[in-house]
């Protein structure tokens, strides 16, 4: 709910919204066309959630509103007052890394981490409604994250790893040379 | 990236927006999801003066059965919600499924129906197989309410007869005479695509006849066009693929693609052949609506 609204010298009207981010209620003053992404980063300074095509393509901007996946440089700010969100700095606990997190450094899932983030937050989704998913599964959960470093197979990987509990690969899986690291 | 400035109005009612819509004047933008909005506001497309959200209007994100009047489904409600739903999972599977195509899953989240109905573009996912369906749009202005045959409804690229003060706030879909359905999307990725050309079908099958069938193609005129040449090969004949490559093939005389970066008129009018032919097969053998 839109609580007060102050109008400026120049006319311009801003909105006293209050958003849950992480878990705690945080109030900001925006004008009406201000973007999530933009507020969680430059007023909040939550900067792990990055911008890449701004226009809904890419995925980086993911967040979870209400639980849901969306692309949090697609929702103007002021709809989400009053509603939940999660960024990527919500999802570790008390400094412990999630699963998907612990899987994916761990499975060399990230490669210039760019996309990092909206990935981590579509698998969390998917893997809060659907803790065994199947590959397909995951591939078509992530379908809206770019990987521009075409990481994808081990961030599926991982993703996978992570929901079977498996959060370092076993030396099977990827035989490594006396003294390599990962 | 640059977003002109607007006053945010969130009124409670439909009534109280339409009056909204009324008061405030020409420059004056209904908020649905914004997946289609937002964009058009960042390209500089649109500059409106005023937003009127929808958001506080929690019965337009409901889907339900009314007897006699059909399935009814909010404005509001998403592609997500749309392929989730059991209601239409059971009555209408192509509708789910046909969602499900959509964009991609943080886009299914955010769009709604109503907006992908709005929005007019002619290659939108789900107004080609509502039309299939028969399908008619709930109108609402202050004073009074029509409902409109959807595909009378889109009337143009990005038009449709909606008028400035009023709020499109339900989708009906009738109880069907038809025994299947389906919609048939050709992108060039699985995800994130907008389609090149899509096809939507509805028949009805009695003892191998086809009593009726309804054709309608996306992406390959301004409007989602019906194939009523194709529609009228079809009726009253005993099912052959000879008798479905022949409305097929007048299917693609009959549309009228352009070419654009997506794909040239001569390979979507031949995709209109495969997929109307593919589409029909589909309907008749999977028989479900």
């Amino acid at each position: 709910m839109i609580n007060r609204t102050i109008t400026d010298k120049d006319g311009v009207k801003r909105y006293l919204i209050t958003l849950n981010v992480n878990g705690d209620d945080r109030t900001v003053l925006v004008k009406g066309n201000a973007i999530l992404a933009n507020v969680l980063r430059d007023e909040l300074n939550l900067t792990g959630t990055k911008k890449g095509c701004e226009l809904g393509d890419c995925g980086s901007c993911t967040v979870l509103l209400e639980g849901k996946p969306v692309d949090s440089c697609m929702v103007l700010a002021i709809e989400a007052d009053g509603r939940e969100i999660i960024t990527i700095e919500g999802v570790a606990v008390n400094s412990k890394l999630d699963a998907i997190q612990e899987a994916m450094i761990n499975y060399a899932a990230i490669q210039c981490g760019y996309c990092t983030p909206g990935m981590v937050l579509s698998a969390k989704a998917l893997l809060t409604r659907n803790p065994h998913p199947t590959e397909p599964e995951v591939r078509e959960a992530i379908s809206g994250n770019l990987c521009r470093c075409t990481g994808y197979v081990h961030i599926v990987e991982a993703v996978l790893a992570a929901s079977e509990g498996r959060l370092s690969p076993g030396e099977h899986e990827y035989p490594r040379e006396e003294g390599e690291s990962i | 990236m640059y977003m002109p400035d607007f006053e945010y109005h969130a009124p409670k009612t439909v009534a109280e927006a339409c009056v909204l819509l009324d008061e405030l004047g020409e420059k004056t933008i209904v908020l649905g999801g914004g997946s289609d909005l937002l964009h058009k506001m960042k390209n500089g497309h649109i500059t409106p003066e005023h937003v009127v959200s929808l958001k506080h209007m929690a019965h337009l994100r409901e889907i339900h059965h009314e007897e006699g009047r059909g399935t009814v489904i909010g404005a509001l409600v998403t592609p997500n919600g749309v392929y989730t739903s059991p209601l239409l999972q059971e009555r209408y599977l192509s509708l789910p499924m046909a969602a499900h195509e959509m964009g991609n899953p943080q886009v299914r989240n955010r769009g709604t129906v109503g907006g992908n109905i709005c929005n007019a573009s002619p290659l939108a996912d789900l107004p080609p197989l509502l039309i299939a369906l028969n399908a008619s749009v709930k109108v609402v202005e202050y004073a009074g309410v029509r409902v409109v045959a959807l595909e009378d409804f889109i009337c143009g690229p990005g038009k449709t007869l909606i008028q400035r003060d009023e709020i499109l706030t339900e989708v009906i879909i009738p109880d069907q005479t038809a025994t299947g359905s389906t919609y048939i999307k050709f992108g060039l990725r699985k995800s994130g695509a907008l389609a090149v050309v899509g096809v939507a079908v509805a028949v009805t099958v009695k003892d191998g006849v086809l009593v009726d069938a309804r054709i309608v193609m996306g992406a390959v005129a301004p409007v989602p066009m019906r194939a009523k040449d194709a529609e009228a090969i079809l009726k009253g004949q005993v099912i052959t693929d000879a008798l479905l490559e022949q409305a097929a093939d007048s299917a693609a005389a009959e549309c009228k693609p352009i070419t654009d970066l997506r794909g040239s008129a001569e390979y979507r009018r031949e995709m209109i052949r495969v997929l109307t032919r593919r589409a029909l097969r589909k309907a008749i053998d999977e028989g479900h609506v």
